[in-house]
């Protein structure tokens, strides 16, 4: 088979070798001696993983979150932006209207009455946090979620608001907005008041 | 019966002692072999290898075994069956017969009573046996790639067909300078002769000898910088593609045994077998004595076994032309080359350190058309030609 040399192809050289190196002895001694020399040099690259646990980035994108407000109650508003968001259809959430008799409640239009991810669907994204209007969904730091049965890693809204008191305590994962009482979209009154958002900020806000 | 067994027992128990001996260490050093194996792979690679079982993870040998043995058995569909279950226990059984003409302790040349470190001793064809039935273990993995009925079987199991073909020959004509020089095929008499200095040794002598031995000789146990029957780059898993559990061990075992039987010969044929400086002369019967020469013996193989592991982790894989190449026109013109200067030195009754001045005169020699060797090795490619533009049945090989 016969090809015409390209002139945008370069062609490698073999390179040459002189007969010490044709030899194959003297170049199997030295790569003995580098494996040799890696044996006894006693370093070592492996990290004893369950007794030394790895340093997490604080943009980790582990298990999710759903953060609650100052008094307690799940911030999530169940717009379903979430859910619209996630590439993965791991979220399901069924909104209700707020009890409004309940005094608690009564300054909270619609509320989460389920909210449930499928820990094992999620590509871990982070697009639902990204669209959460109100900070309500955040993921953590937690890397090593396990579980015996596939039941076990869909999250109820229950086990995600476990996972806000267990994260949001220890220090590793600060809830990450400190805007409003439910995050930015609870300052659009405020901002909507001061007109329309300046050129160049986007339609998006 | 029972009178002809209380007749032949005094021959009888030396023999069963010896197989029960290797009936029980083979497997037991296999499985080790495979965790040291594991260990210093880790250590090359600076990691820490198996740490989790027991200390310094010394049980995960036994773990991994109880793990393989009880695995399911998958048969899968399209394999043949009774060729496909035949296969690994016939390379078991090959690789283990080799064993009954190897020493594995102090054996006297002569027959004698009681307890003795082999399980036939004074075979006078010994090292003849030992290599004709280590062909035959290209047969369990040929049986394997076939019975698999899978391509890449196939292609593993036709590769080694290939290998072990080429590389016998070598193995055969390095060898046969060392029987020549010790007027005798008994492995017991080989090492005898080896007997006495530091300096009587066959590596001393036929130097070029060993390195050729030691070369096909790793090419037979399909081992690393020769394992093209089973390279997971290229073919999934070569001939055990499709085994596992139990059936997979028994390959395994086998290969690890082609390791020690490898290691015991290249120990017995140049580096002296039991004998060490001021440990020779004829075998004693004291016990201690017997001890001593046995640890000499398994010291040296142990290196050897050390040796051939780290080559594994030193030296990249062949290429199958180089392979080839390697045999054909290298090894085979070395160990010709080789024994000629012995077959010399033996007719003209000449000295024997003629000998090692023939060695380094052939070392030198060597290297000096080295070159040229690589050249041939190495085809040169034609120009303009592709480099990735290989014949197909060659890359498929």
């Amino acid at each position: 088979m016969t090809t015409k040399k390209s002139k945008t192809v370069k062609w490698g050289e073999e390179p040459k070798i002189g007969w010490w190196e044709a030899m194959y002895l003297p170049a199997i001694a030295g790569g003995l001696a580098t494996a040799l020399k890696h044996v006894f040099s006693g370093k070592t690259s492996t990290r004893q993983y369950p007794e030394v646990e790895p340093e997490i980035p604080p943009n980790y994108r582990g298990v999710h979150r759903l953060n609650r407000d100052e008094e307690g109650r799940v911030k999530c508003v169940a717009c379903y932006m979430c859910q619209t968001a996630c590439p993965a259809n791991c979220i399901e959430i069924i909104a209700a209207p707020a009890p409004k008799d309940d005094p608690h409640w009564k300054d909270r239009d619609k509320y989460p009455e389920t909210f449930t991810i499928d820990e094992l669907r999620c590509i871990y994204c982070g697009m639902c946090e990204e669209a959460c209007p109100v900070d309500a969904i955040e993921l953590t730091s937690i890397y090593d979620l396990t579980g015996y049965t596939r039941k076990e890693l869909i999250f109820d809204k229950e086990k995600l608001l476990a996972v806000y008191d267990e994260t949001s305590t220890t220090g590793k994962d600060p809830v990450r907005t400190n805007r409003g009482a439910l995050g930015p979209a609870s300052e659009e009154a405020a901002t909507a008041s001061q007109g329309p958002p300046p050129p160049g900020r986007g339609s998006h806000g | 019966m029972f009178e002809y067994l209380k007749q032949s027992w005094p021959t009888l128990w030396p023999t069963l002692g010896a197989i029960g001996v290797i009936l029980a260490f083979v497997p037991v050093l296999g499985l080790y072999l495979t965790f040291i194996e594991r260990k210093l792979a880790a250590y090359v690679q600076d990691r820490l290898g198996p740490n989790r079982v027991g200390p310094f993870g010394i049980f995960q040998a036994i773990a991994d075994a109880i793990k393989l043995f009880l695995k399911e058995q998958v048969i899968p569909d399209h394999v043949y069956t009774f060729l496909y279950f035949v296969a690994p226990t016939f390379s078991l059984m090959t690789a283990m017969f080799a064993l009954v003409v190897m020493p594995f302790g102090p054996v006297p040349t002569e027959y004698t009573e009681g307890f003795r470190y082999i399980v036939a001793p004074g075979v006078d064809i010994g090292i003849m046996m030992m290599i004709a039935i280590s062909s035959l273990s290209a047969y369990g993995i040929i049986l394997g790639g076939w019975a698999s009925n899978n391509k890449y079987s196939l292609y593993g199991a036709i590769r080694s067909c290939a290998q072990f073909i080429s590389y016998e020959i070598p193995l055969g004509l390095s060898i046969i300078g060392i029987i020549a020089a010790s007027g005798s095929l008994n492995i017991e008499q080989i090492v005898a002769t080896q007997g006495g200095a530091f300096w009587n040794w066959n590596v001393f002598w036929q130097p070029l000898a060993l390195i050729v031995f030691f070369t096909s000789a790793l090419a037979e146990t399909n081992r690393l910088p020769f394992d093209l029957a089973e390279c997971e780059q290229e073919l999934v898993g070569g001939f055990h593609t499709e085994y596992g559990g139990i059936k997979f061990v028994l390959f395994f075992l086998a290969e690890y045994t082609h390791v020690v039987t490898v290691s015991f010969l290249t120990a017995l044929l140049f580096f002296g077998g039991w004998h060490f400086p001021g440990l020779t002369g004829p075998v004693d019967a004291s016990l201690g004595g017997m001890l001593l020469r046995t640890f000499v013996l398994v010291s040296k193989v142990t290196m050897v076994v050390g040796f051939i592991m780290m080559l594994r982790w030193s030296l990249p894989r062949f290429r199958f032309d180089q392979l080839m190449g390697l045999a054909w026109k290298g090894l085979i013109p070395l160990a010709l080359a080789n024994f000629l200067c012995v077959a010399i030195v033996l007719t003209y009754d000449l000295p024997k350190h003629y000998l090692a001045f023939t060695a380094l005169f052939l070392v030198v020699g060597s290297m000096v058309s080295a070159r040229n060797l690589q050249m041939t090795i190495n085809r040169p490619r034609s120009e303009g030609r592709p480099a990735n533009n290989v014949n197909f049945t060659e890359s498929a090989l």
